[in-house]
């Protein structure tokens, strides 16, 4: 199972109170965890990437075994320790701002 | 025994009061969507407990939230836990959160950039819902504005979302400039003695009329002067704050512009001034009685680089002559150390016998007066900086 860490306001959107877990068949990339995780929760669905370009949206950013993978492809496979659930996923609001 | 529900929007979540007809003891709940910029709420005319709320965040976009029980209870229409967010050919669903502009020849034009601050072309971004303006006549059927300025209408309790692109399709659309806090279709008001007649007001374009249900719109601006344009007079390029009009009488519109305060007697197509003896004529918001139509409300803020109430006072001001004659209402509010804004949402009117005025501050008070005005009271103090009022009037 995958492990996803979400920030606090879409924790709150998805009325989850820790991290979540995914089942994901196939390669484990960004948009595979993602295409998941908005089935398993429709209301974060536009909140993480653009409802059209399905890009990542500007100010989030995500993390895992302590690299930031956010300019990452896609559909480039995320680490083993991702894929293994071992580590988590972390989708991060970005710090903007003081 | 009559009701009273004041639904507030704050930068960091909504909170909805509750009081009887005496409106002296409320009930606060809320934060409902701690954490997120609640930018408006407001209900059903036809049915008073189907609430709308725009939800909001830089970092994660747009939420439209409903409530069918007064707002106890929220959902996100269109998204139920389990369904799947695409159709079967991979295409994504209508959820209550995608606002996707129009760029349809068939219904639109293809347009792409409006002018930016520094007289560029810039490209059209949606960023959020400023205003939701639920239907006189139909419970599912709800208006967004938004910014980048833009009217979206949805026909299914907002489960999906279709531009009206005959507004941003005006051949003014690339005159168009974001005011300071960005170009957003601000104000919806909704003709209630013609379903087919619609306003809307735009930072910085100015106010819009529609005569065909919202497929074609007429700039109406005459008489409003402008010094931060080229053209002071010109068709496009106002920043209107915020436009009110009283039901009985929807050919009477009362404006407040970034400067001045304005009055049409014929449908916005022409406006003169009525600031009168106002101390300062910036502000935001303008609202009416609910049941005198020549009696108007502003609240003057200092000026256009000082977003804060003149002389440290919190001051509304009235006008029972529709304009130009105004009368300071000082009785409860701070008249010492006060320097808090009125955001243009941040105000309403109840409707029962005794109007009640309502409005939040920057500061996080909620002010209601229950008699027209005379005397005010705090009724919730220390919430987040709020960012609309609106007050339904429950049987």
């Amino acid at each position: 199972m995958i492990r996803v860490v979400l920030p606090t306001h879409l924790r709150t959107l998805a009325r989850v109170d820790d991290e979540v877990t995914l089942e994901v068949k196939g390669q484990v990339t960004q948009r595979a965890v993602l295409d998941a995780l908005e089935v398993r929760y429709p209301m974060l669905a536009g909140t993480i990437r653009d409802h059209v370009t399905q890009q990542r949206r500007a100010l989030v950013r995500f993390f895992a075994c302590e690299q930031d993978l956010s300019n990452e492809l896609p559909d480039t496979p995320l680490p083993q320790a991702v894929a293994s659930g071992a580590e988590p996923l972390f989708i991060v609001g970005a710090l903007a701002g003081g | 025994m009559s009701a009273v529900r004041v639904l507030v929007g704050t930068k960091k979540g909504a909170f909805i009061l509750t009081s009887d007809g005496k409106r002296k003891k409320w009930n606060v709940s809320g934060p409902h969507f701690g954490g997120w910029e609640i930018y408006h709420l407001k209900g059903s005319p036809v049915d008073p407990d189907r609430i709308y709320a725009s939800q909001t965040s830089s970092w994660f976009g747009q939420i439209i939230q409903r409530s069918d029980d007064g707002g106890k209870t929220w959902h996100q229409p269109g998204t139920p836990p389990g369904e799947p967010t695409t159709t079967p050919d991979g295409m994504p669903k209508g959820e209550s959160n995608k606002f996707v502009y129009d760029t349809s020849p068939k219904t639109g034009k293809p347009l792409t950039t409006h002018q930016w601050y520094d007289g560029t072309q810039h490209p059209w971004e949606f960023k959020r819902v400023w205003h939701l303006e639920p239907s006189l006549t139909d419970p599912g059927t709800v208006y967004a504005g938004v910014e980048d300025a833009a009217l979206f209408r949805s026909t299914d309790g907002a489960k999906t979302w279709h531009e009206l692109p005959g507004l941003r399709g005006h051949d003014t659309g690339p005159q168009w400039t974001p005011g300071a806090g960005g170009m957003c279709l601000h104000t919806i008001l909704l003709d209630p003695n013609n379903p087919r007649r619609i306003y809307i007001a735009i930072s910085a374009a100015g106010t819009f009329r529609s005569d065909d249900a919202g497929k074609t719109w007429k700039p109406i601006n005459r008489g409003l002067r402008s010094q931060y344009i080229p053209d002071p007079d010109a068709e496009v390029g106002h920043c209107v704050h915020r436009i009110a009009m009283h039901p009985s009488r929807p050919n009477v519109l009362f404006m407040q512009k970034h400067w001045d305060v304005m009055r049409s007697d014929n449908a916005g197509d022409s406006w003169h001034e009525v600031s009168g003896n106002l101390p300062t004529d910036f502000g935001f918001p303008i609202e009416v009685h609910a049941h005198e139509p020549e009696t108007i409300y502003v609240v003057p803020i200092k000026s256009d680089s000082e977003h804060y109430t003149a002389e440290g006072k919190l001051r509304v001001y009235r006008s029972r002559t529709g304009g130009n004659e105004w009368e300071a209402l000082t009785k409860g509010l701070p008249q010492k150390d006060c320097y808090v804004n009125i955001l243009r949402d941040a105000m309403a009117v109840d409707s029962l016998d005794s109007c009640g005025v309502y409005f939040g501050t920057t500061g996080g008070q909620v002010y209601a007066s229950t008699d027209g005005g005379d005397n005010w009271e705090a009724i919730v103090q220390n919430l987040p900086a709020v960012f609309s009022v609106e007050v339904q009037t429950l049987p």
